[in-house]
């Protein structure tokens, strides 16, 4: 799929992000060169790249707390000034406030918005008991789990009724049998929700595993070189031969193998 | 560190102290040290009199009072100055700019020089101390809560701008939370010192406090005064800061550094 074409039920829109920084010895940093991504609402789609390609950046820019040096990025029609509600992000490190237990963390948002307080209580109890967390729900975050912690701050961005989520590497720092449940439990709710994901990896199997649509990037300056549809039938088995052959052509094209634009 | 105080461990060096105090001054009458059994006798007389029938009889409670009176005092004003101040120098730039570099440089000046000048400025007796108390906690305090709101991790405001707060509700919802330890680390600080500074306070022109029987103490040369004086400030300090710490692991349950 050609980025300039126009997708008409786009939830996001990136259009022509650039980003530049100067770096600490004065010289300038060109961290992203015109990336354009037009995003289905439902979608599920991964980022994926080698680090400093930028995937981090976009999904910043995205989320409101960097702003681009040229383009913009329209969320359901209206261009991007800053951090939002509608767009929740998931950060590798979590970001929870340490002072709140999991039941009011996932109570910050809908309490922000103003709602009554039974209302607040009611979408925390439900989203705490949708991650199955109930029995931690009054337990600080420094008492939990790695694992633990990622799925208060997924259920947080959804007790908001984000309609996308951002997510940065979220189970990045986390062990490889968490991952996979979480990588399971993810899938789950995208499903059941409606959301919209936008999913930042440096692994390939991942990003195959769970996206509808993989984005692949490539350092020096960060751009997009690939937009590859991924169609493989749900649930998705790892070892089977189509799975591998996808993970073969994407692993040549992140290691620096001529770009290869691949037909839907 | 309160779990260590119980340990019998930790009554090793105390009583080891106590031992060789008591066997370099039992066997010497003349000694200008009393040996412990009479600083206890004495100590007894002090808090309740019926023994020695002098001037220190039965005194202790009463300038113990004065004393915490003036430590709690001097360190609510301390509190109820800093506290706001050091907030508003960690986040407010026009104000970092216009106080910071005038407490950077009162700072270092000790408390104790500020003894004569505070004699001037507020008469001998009670008042002046109540100042130098205030002033020896003023800093803990302040440096403490300049550290601890400017110390946020950023990572946290963007996750409330994420979920909806609004730039005003920034201060109450994370900054005032997240420095908390921080803040509370400067008035665990800051009262210890003030517990410090009483005794300077009460040395000249005061009448009553543990400081100005310590002077007494020692102008009469009453050493086992001195040395009740010395133990009961001690024993006041540890356990106001004992309470200190209680309190704060109620209030900061959710901090691995401070949370039971």
């Amino acid at each position: 799929m050609a980025p300039d074409t126009p997708t008409p039920d786009a939830l996001v829109r990136i259009e022509a992000v650039s980003k530049h920084f100067v770096a600490p010895d004065g010289s300038e940093i060109e961290a992203l060169r015109a990336a354009d991504l037009a995003i289905a609402a439902g979608s599920f789609v991964c980022l994926i790249g080698a680090s400093g390609c930028g995937k981090s950046t976009l999904l910043r820019i995205v989320g409101g707390f960097e702003t681009p040096s040229t383009g913009r990025v329209l969320m359901a029609g209206k261009p991007v000034l800053g951090p939002g509600p509608d767009r929740g992000m998931v950060f590798q490190d979590y970001g929870l406030f340490p002072w709140l237990t999991v039941r009011q963390n996932v109570a910050f948002g809908p309490a922000a918005r103003g709602l009554k307080k039974a209302e607040v209580h009611a979408i925390a109890a439900r989203f705490v008991d949708m991650i199955g967390l109930a029995r931690f729900a009054d337990a600080y975050p420094h008492q939990l789990s790695g694992g633990m912690k990622q799925r208060v701050a997924i259920a947080r961005v959804l007790a908001y009724d984000a309609r996308l989520a951002l997510m940065d590497e979220p189970f990045g720092a986390l062990d490889a049998m968490t991952r996979e449940r979480l990588q399971n439990e993810l899938l789950d709710l995208w499903a059941r929700t409606g959301l919209t994901v936008i999913f930042v990896t440096h692994a390939i199997e991942e990003a195959i595993l769970l996206a509808d649509r993989v984005v692949a990037m490539s350092p020096g300056p960060g751009r997009i070189v690939a937009d590859i549809p991924i169609e493989l039938p749900r649930p998705r088995d790892v070892s089977s031969p189509a799975f591998n052959d996808l993970r073969r052509s994407l692993a040549g094209l992140l290691h620096g193998e001529p770009a290869i634009r691949m037909a839907a | 560190m309160t779990a260590a105080w119980r340990q019998p461990l930790a009554l090793i060096v105390p009583l080891l102290l106590l031992a060789g105090w008591w066997a370099s001054t039992h066997n010497d009458p003349y000694g200008l040290i009393p040996p412990p059994g009479a600083v206890g006798t004495e100590m007894w007389d002090l808090a309740f009199g019926g023994i020695n029938d002098d001037a220190f009889s039965g005194v202790l409670l009463r300038n113990l009072v004065a004393s915490a009176l003036r430590v709690y005092g001097g360190f609510a004003l301390a509190a109820v100055l800093a506290l706001p101040i050091g907030m508003m120098i960690g986040r407010i730039r026009i104000v970092r700019e216009l106080l910071d570099p005038s407490f950077q440089l009162l700072r270092p000046v000790p408390v104790t020089a500020w003894l004569p000048l505070s004699m001037i400025l507020f008469g001998l007796g009670p008042r002046s101390a109540f100042f130098l108390v205030a002033l020896g906690a003023f800093y803990p305090i302040l440096v403490n809560t300049i550290f601890g709101v400017r110390s946020v991790e950023p990572r946290l405001f963007e996750a409330a701008a994420m979920l909806g707060a609004s730039r005003a509700s920034m201060f109450p919802k994370v900054v005032l939370p997240a420095a908390l330890p921080g803040m509370f680390t400067g008035l665990r600080l800051g009262l210890g010192f003030a517990w410090v500074v009483i005794v300077v306070g009460e040395m000249t022109g005061v009448s009553t406090g543990l400081g100005a029987m310590i002077m007494d103490g020692r102008q009469l040369s009453r050493t086992d005064v001195v040395i009740c004086g010395m133990v009961t400030i001690g024993l006041a300090g540890f356990l106001s800061d004992i309470a200190v710490q209680a309190l704060g692991r109620r209030l900061l349950r959710w901090s691995p550094q401070h949370g039971a």
